[in-house]
């Protein structure tokens, strides 16, 4: 069933992507890692559909969805544009029963995300946190640029707890002093963030198709499991 | 009719006949990829389709043999459950009905099941009847691992989940048998004219 949800308070992440906090009556709650559907209607009844990720842990006041702009695109100019705070659209959801992690789940848990990908990988980290679980868990983050990176402080700071390590990759361009690493992601480095195979790691993997395919081959061909590999890909649509 | 959205004017397509575009979905030109997992490569030496299960005596063809079946090139319409819609898209493989007639089947259902361990079940009617291939070729090309290559079952008329990618065999089933995303909260027949996406619809 549709839901009217209401925005309570957007946030910039970067400049071509928005954090759009919730409110939405009657929600029944959602596992980390979930997605929901919106919908827009516009004054002359036209709708459209499309699926975002939920940020936010099942444990948040607020439902958050962050969506990043793809310029030619229908509704995310709109979501991570226009939109402003009091405005409403529709959801519906959660959906999604395989791309997702409880903390009783256990661990250790591999994160691996290329761009917007992180997203429903932050709320599987916030679910963490919210739990105190001390689950070991690796998280790595492939962007262009450190401008690119959402939650940066947030996800610096939950790093600074016990069994979290968060590692970033700039693709592109790395600002003066930068000690992390450069480039796309390969063998070495996920031989480097761990953890080894031989420890069953649970992997989610979520990004641009391209970047997922690469992932998931590359930690295949290191020895993991490819039955413990979740892939989450998502196409240029938007 | 749900709230408007202030300020969304949204963008009409004025090429596409709308009767074409199932509720809720909206047309793409790219070809999104969508998979659980990794992609498997599966060697064609080692390559096989089977169907087993409730039939009086399982087969098998190698992947030779499946190419030397009568193919068929179909262009259809294809709607995946995450909203996007693709139209005219052409597939040659071989019909469904072709691989049934090797068996002597006693059963309703399917489990179609895949490398990787991806399973979907259907009805049988909806996978014969000139209703479903296993298709290799996509655009006149071999069809592309990220796609379902070497193989992957071809059901256009329902939800595309219910097309796996890297089809390996069909396994018949007295009962109906719910599978990879249908026991995951996506629901057991997968109409995209009747919207039925979720268990909810």
């Amino acid at each position: 069933m549709w839901r009217v949800a209401t925005v309570r308070r957007t946030v910039e992440e970067t400049p071509s992507a928005r954090t759009i906090l919730l409110e939405v009556p009657g929600w029944p709650g959602h596992v980390a890692g979930q997605h929901l559907d919106v919908r827009l209607t516009a004054e002359d009844g036209y709708q459209t559909e499309r699926s975002y990720s939920i940020a936010s842990a099942p444990e948040d006041a607020e439902l958050a969805l962050t969506v990043q702009r793809i310029d030619d695109g229908e509704v995310s100019p709109y979501l991570a544009g226009e939109l402003r705070e009091g405005d409403q659209f529709e959801v519906r959801g959660p959906v999604g029963g395989y791309f997702t992690w409880r903390v009783q789940d256990g661990g250790p848990l591999l994160l691996v995300a290329g761009g917007s990908g992180l997203v429903p990988l932050m709320a599987m980290l916030r679910h963490r946190a919210a739990n105190d679980s001390l689950v070991d868990a690796r998280l790595l983050v492939s962007v262009p640029a450190l401008e690119d990176v959402f939650y940066r402080e947030e996800l610096t700071r939950l790093g600074e707890g016990p069994g979290l390590e968060v590692h970033w990759t700039l693709t592109r361009r790395a600002p003066p002093g930068w000690s992390g690493w450069q480039r796309r992601v390969d063998a070495e480095m996920l031989a480097s963030v761990g953890p080894a195979p031989s420890e069953h790691p649970r992997t989610f993997i979520c990004g641009p198709t391209g970047f997922v395919e690469r992932a998931a081959d590359l930690l295949v061909e290191l020895g993991g499991e490819p039955g413990l590999i979740h892939a989450e890909r998502f196409g240029p649509t938007g | 009719m749900g709230p408007i959205s202030r300020g969304f004017r949204g963008r009409r397509r004025e090429d596409v006949d709308p009767a074409r575009i199932p509720p809720g979905q909206y047309l793409v030109n790219d070809f999104p990829v969508l998979s659980a997992g990794p992609t498997p490569h599966m060697p064609l030496d080692e390559w096989s389709f089977t169907i087993h299960g409730a039939v009086e005596q399982p087969v098998s063809w190698t992947w030779d043999e499946l190419l030397a079946l009568p193919a068929e090139t179909v262009t259809v319409d294809i709607h995946c459950v995450t909203k996007w819609s693709k139209l005219d898209t052409t597939w040659t493989g071989v019909s469904v009905d072709i691989l049934m007639e090797a068996v002597q089947a006693e059963a309703e259902y399917i489990t179609a099941w895949s490398d990787g361990g991806y399973t979907t079940n259907l009805p049988l009617e909806d996978v014969t009847g000139g209703r479903a291939w296993v298709a290799y070729r996509y655009g006149g090309e071999p069809l592309e691992p990220e796609h379902g290559g070497p193989a992957r079952l071809l059901v256009p008329h329902l939800y595309f989940w219910k097309s796996p990618k890297w089809v390996r065999g069909l396994t018949l089933t007295v009962q109906d048998e719910p599978g990879f995303w249908e026991t995951a909260g996506y629901h057991n027949h997968g109409d995209p004219w009747l919207e039925q996406r979720y268990w909810s619809d």
